[in-house]
Order: C-alpha cells, then structure tokens, then sequence
C-alpha cells in the first residue's frame, strides 16, 4: 500500500524534497554569506592591525587605529553582569509560579511575563535613559560608593554619572529575565507529578522538593534557558546604546562608561569610510564568532549533562 | 449599497488625481548633514507645495551623505565638513555653503542660569581633555567672579555617533587649544578623553538634562528646544559673547569668501567682537556633470529658491541664511555645471 502510493506520486515525492533541501541550504547559505562578507570587508582592518586588534583599546578615528578590547570587555561585563542577576531572580519566580504561587496568581503572572517579552528594545533603552540613569546617579551608585564605603575598591570606584557597565548590565539583565524565566516555567512544569509527590510522601519539605528534585530534574531545560537569554545578551544594541555611556575603553570601574559591539556598530556605521569601516566589520565579524562559540559550548555543555543525568528532559 | 458605491468612486477619483499628481511632478533625492535637516525638512515641504516638485532629503549624516553621492545614488549630498579642492576635483563635485549655524555647549550645573557662566576655548578644551574635572575650579573660577560655582564634579557628554556637530565642535577646540589640536584633533568622530556620548543631538540634550554637572554640545536649535542652559564664551577678539542669532551672522559676515577656493570655509574662531566662536557652515555637494538635464535645472531652481525664499523660514529656526555675496559667488559656480 505504501510503496504503490509513494510509487505514484514519485515525481511529486521528489520535487517535495528537492523544494525541502533547497530551503534548508538557504540557511547555510545565508550563514556562509554573512561570515565571507563579514571576513571580506574586515580584510584592511585585518592586514593593517592583525591580532593586536583583538588586545588593544585604542580607538581614535583621527589617527585610524582602532582595536576591539573596549568593546569585546564591554559586551563580556554587561553579558555576565545580566547573568548573575538574571538567572537566580529567573530561577526564583520560575519555581515560585510553579511550585508555591495559587493558580489564578500563576495564570496572571505568567501572561505578564509574556507580556515583558514582547516589549521592544528601544523601549527598555528609553526608560534606561528616563528613569534608570537618574536613579543610578543620585541613589544606588552614590549609596554603593559613599554609603556602603566601597569607592575605595576599583569596582566603585569614579564619580557616579548614572550610565555605565552597571547601568547597562541592569537594563540586560530585566530585558532577559522574562526569556529565561518563561523557559524555567515550563521546565518546571514538565516535571512528572508523580516524581514529585513521591518526594512529599516521603515527608519532603517544598524546599527540599524545589532543589532536589525540581531542579535536578530540569537541569538540562535550565542550561538551555540560561543559554538562550546569553545569546540576546551579547547581541543586543538599542537598549545598551542608551545607557552604556559609549566610550570604546576598557575600566576596571562598573561606574565608567564603556560600550559594546553592537552599540559601537550601531553608533559609527553612517559616517564611517575607509579603514574606520573595515574595523567596524572586525567588530562584527568578532561577535559573529562570539555567538557561534556560545552556541557550540551551549551544545557541548547539554550533551554532558545529558550523558551525566541519564535521561532529564 | 449606494453609499459604498459613491465611497468608492471618490476613491478611485482621488487616487487617479494624485497619479496625475505625481506623474508630473519630478522627485528630487538628497542625502547627508543631520545638522541642518530641520531647516531641510521645512523648506522640502514648502517648495513641494508652491511647485509639486517632490524633494526627499534623508538626514543619515555628513560621511553618509559624501558617501552616497559619490556613489551617485542621490542627486545632491549634504555634509557639515567641507571636502578639500582636490577632493572635490578627484570625484567630479562641486559644493557650495547653504546655511551657517551655531554649535553651542550646555551645562547642568546647579545655580547656574543660562548664559551666565563664562567660559574661553582653553577652558572648554581642557574640560573636555579631563583636566579641569570640577566645577569650582579655579580656572573657571577666574573667569566668572562674583559667580557662586558648586563643588560638583563634571561629567562630560559629546556625542557616540560620528557627526558633523562634532567636527565643527572640535575643530573649534582645536583652533582654541594647542593641547586639544595635538591631543584628540577634529573630526566626526575622534577619541574622547573622558565623558559619556549620547545618540545625536537629542540624546546629547537629553543626557545633559538629566546629569548633575554635566556639560555638553549640541546645535543652537536643540539647545533653544529642550531649554537647557547655555554659556557665554571668550572668541578670538577676547570678547565674551552669548549664542545668539546676531552672534552667528556676525561669525558669517568676516568670513573672507572670495578667497576660498572650493567655496571652503571654516567659520570656527572667525575675528569681530561680536562673533560666537563656534560657527559652521553646511555645504551641499553636487556632480559637475549631470545626467538628467531636466532634474538638474530643477534641482538648481530648488536651492535658488532656498537662498530667495527660505532665508526667512531659516532665521526663524535660529540659523544664518548666506549673505547675498556670497549667494552669487555660488550662482556664479553653477555655470560650470554641464549635461552629459
């Protein structure tokens, strides 16, 4: 039966999977086009400062030199910084929602999540700039820097000017949190009841059930998610262009502006020429490579988990 | 049924009345200078209502625009930095000045009014060098006394793209300042020894309203809008003047023009006791030989019109219309323009 059918729409069978692999290799194509356009265009930029360019800060479009730290550094502190904020607050509500919160409450909040998901960078950046770098300037960095003493570590160390590392972190860290608190979600809730109410059974407190089996359970779910909101991280530009301050230099102080890849692209495309673009295609090139490695560790990461838990979700 | 009828014949009477519209109407395409759009934007939509003739003008940035009609994908540029003779020779353009303008600095200093504190180009410049980091300091103490200046710190904001603003902000700190010349230099974008940027001149407005001790630069007209408070500076006569439209068209008129080849000028410094000393020109580019005869000879309509009838519409947005010399020194460089 199967064979005369697919026998007799054979012609239609193979145009289906020709138009099917022909779509799938737009993909690597496209991905092929980006990475040799990006190389291609970096090639002066390339030739004229080699590796150095990837150690150096010096930007200064009078002179021509250019070199990537201040914006690699930036992209890093900002990414890591949204990390440690993000993912145990994520964590958090997550297992709150699942675990502990009353239906309708959970119902609620979960579409208010969904909700912060869908707002617009540039919308994150303009509330940065209105109401954030205020507040960074005459309270929490004033309070972390005079209040708490800690100026004299080089962390806080600066005069407080409201943008920064720290500012800029801070607004990543609300724009993923929704991203990997929805995945957390439903990590959680894929947890099979009967794993869980075993544990309760045998007189297992909601903590004990939250970290010793919930978690383990979703462990692999939660790398994904975590890895998920570190991919918007690095590459995100409206919202970070607002409040990192842009300055292409690398300072030890979370206070002092910085900038990162895509706001220093964002910010120099229209009046670049010359060398100064082919830089700007370094930049690119090297955030392209960036993302591609995350993507590469995340997979790596997932398949020992795997190996290690046996089974999971 | 006969409403929706009636509904639709209006539609279709209208769609075909602006075919007809735009079918004769001839659209013009301009790109470059964010600095003089405003003005730009108003005069496109006037002249497109006294002669239907459609005038799109992008403001993607100086470089942007150079850029775009060199690669001859607009049929005018627009750029705040004036290119060099051979430059202009190499890639077959001519240019002429359009409008002047003032680039004033802001600050959010607490006490402070505006266009009361006093500041000269060295000052300036060493603020911007992170030399001079607070506001009591002695140095700006000298030139405002009787001034009660706050012991706050200064933050500097400039701006993160490149921009013509910025070229004509910095090539005036480095016409004041010898370590500025040899420290940072002039350009769209150069490397800036302190501060934060912000996006374009409202981001730079914004930043400074919203940062204790912040001092920055923007166009006059951004800094008329958001009210912020401006400063008097010292110019090249010792003078202390405010920005005021007067000072700008003062700037203008010592400019010696007709000794400027490729109509190149730098306002910046210009002598007379009233001058501001931060003044620029913004140029408009053209190709030399022209590929649409029809679209050239309206094209060159468009701007005489500009120099006739938008001078008003200009002075009202705060910026200096070209004085009538120099109106026909340009008219007179039209005539090298030739048809393929």
């Amino acid at each position: 039966m199967k064979s005369s059918f697919k026998h007799k729409s054979s012609k239609a069978e193979a145009l289906f999977v020709k138009l099917t692999t022909g779509c799938a290799i737009i993909i690597i194509a496209l991905m092929a086009g980006f990475f040799l356009q990006l190389l291609w265009h970096s090639l002066p930029a390339l030739k004229a400062f080699g590796v150095q360019f990837l150690f150096s800060a010096a930007w200064d479009p009078v002179r021509d030199l250019y070199g990537a730290a201040g914006a690699v550094y930036g992209t890093l502190v900002t990414t890591l910084i949204a990390l440690c904020i993000a993912v145990p607050l994520s964590f958090i509500i997550a297992l709150f929602l699942v675990e502990l919160a009353p239906p309708w409450l959970a119902t609620v909040m979960g579409h208010a999540l969904d909700l912060l998901a869908a707002i617009p960078s540039i919308i994150y950046g303009m509330w940065g700039l209105f109401i954030l770098i205020p507040i960074m300037q005459n309270y929490v960095q004033p309070f972390i820097g005079s209040t708490l003493h800690l100026k004299c570590l080089p962390f806080f160390s600066g005069e407080p000017s409201g943008s920064g590392y720290l500012t800029g972190g801070l607004i990543l860290a609300l724009m993923i949190l929704p991203f990997i608190c929805a995945v957390m979600r439903d990590v959680f809730k894929m947890v099979p009841r009967v794993v869980k109410e075993a544990a309760y059974g045998i007189g297992c407190t909601t903590t004990e059930v939250s970290f010793k089996i919930t978690l383990r359970y979703g462990l692999q779910g939660m790398l994904g998610a975590v890895f998920l909101g570190l991919g918007r991280a690095v590459g995100e530009t409206m919202a970070l262009l607002y409040v990192i301050g842009n300055a292409p230099e690398v300072s030890k102080s979370l206070f002092a502006p910085g900038t990162t890849i895509a706001a220093t692209l964002a910010n120099n495309f229209a009046e670049a020429d010359g060398l100064f673009k082919s830089s700007l295609f370094e930049l690119g090139l090297i955030l392209l490579i960036i993302t591609f490695l995350i993507q590469v560790a995340a997979q790596l990461w997932l398949n020992r988990v795997r190996e290690k838990s046996g089974g999971g979700l | 049924m006969l409403k929706v009828k009636s509904l639709l014949t209006a539609v279709a009477a209208t769609a075909a009345g602006l075919a007809a519209f735009t079918a004769d109407a001839l659209t013009i395409n301009g790109a470059g200078a964010s600095f003089p759009a405003p003005v730009y934007k108003v005069w496109t939509y006037n002249y497109q209502k006294a002669t239907s003739t459609v005038i799109n003008y992008q403001s993607v940035g100086s470089g942007a625009g150079i850029a775009q009609i060199k690669a001859g994908t607009v049929n005018f540029g627009a750029s705040d930095s004036p290119l060099k003779s051979e430059d202009l020779e190499k890639a077959g353009l001519i240019q002429f000045p359009m409008l002047m303008g003032g680039v004033v600095p802001v600050v959010n200093v607490s006490g402070i009014k505006n266009n009361q504190l006093k500041l000269s180009g060295e000052v300036l410049a060493d603020i911007f060098l992170g030399k001079i980091k607070n506001w009591n300091d002695p140095q700006i103490a000298a030139l405002n006394t009787g001034v009660a200046l706050p012991d706050q710190a200064i933050t500097v904001v400039h701006r993160s793209d490149g921009s013509g603003t910025s070229w004509i902000f910095t090539d005036y700190m480095s016409k004041a300042s010898k370590s500025w010349q040899e420290g940072p230099g002039r350009g769209t974008a150069v490397k800036w020894p302190v501060g934060v940027g912000g996006q374009k001149n409202p981001g730079v407005a914004l930043n400074v309203k919203k940062m204790k001790g912040a001092i920055g630069y923007v166009e006059y007209t951004y800094a008329v809008e958001a009210k912020l408070t401006m400063v008097q500076l010292q110019n090249k006569d010792g003078q202390f003047v405010a920005p005021t439209q007067e000072s700008f068209q003062s700037a203008g008129a010592n400019a010696d023009w007709k000794n400027a080849p490729g109509l190149y000028m730098e306002l910046n410094n210009q002598p007379g006791a009233n001058s501001w000393p931060i003044t620029g020109v913004t140029y408009i580019l053209i190709h030399k030989e022209q590929k649409d005869a029809e679209i050239a000879k309206e094209m060159l309509n468009y701007f005489a019109w500009c120099y006739k009838s938008g001078a008003a519409s200009a002075r009202k947005m705060d910026y200096v219309p070209m004085p009538d010399n120099v109106i026909s020194l340009v008219q007179n460089l039209w005539l090298q323009i030739k048809n393929k």
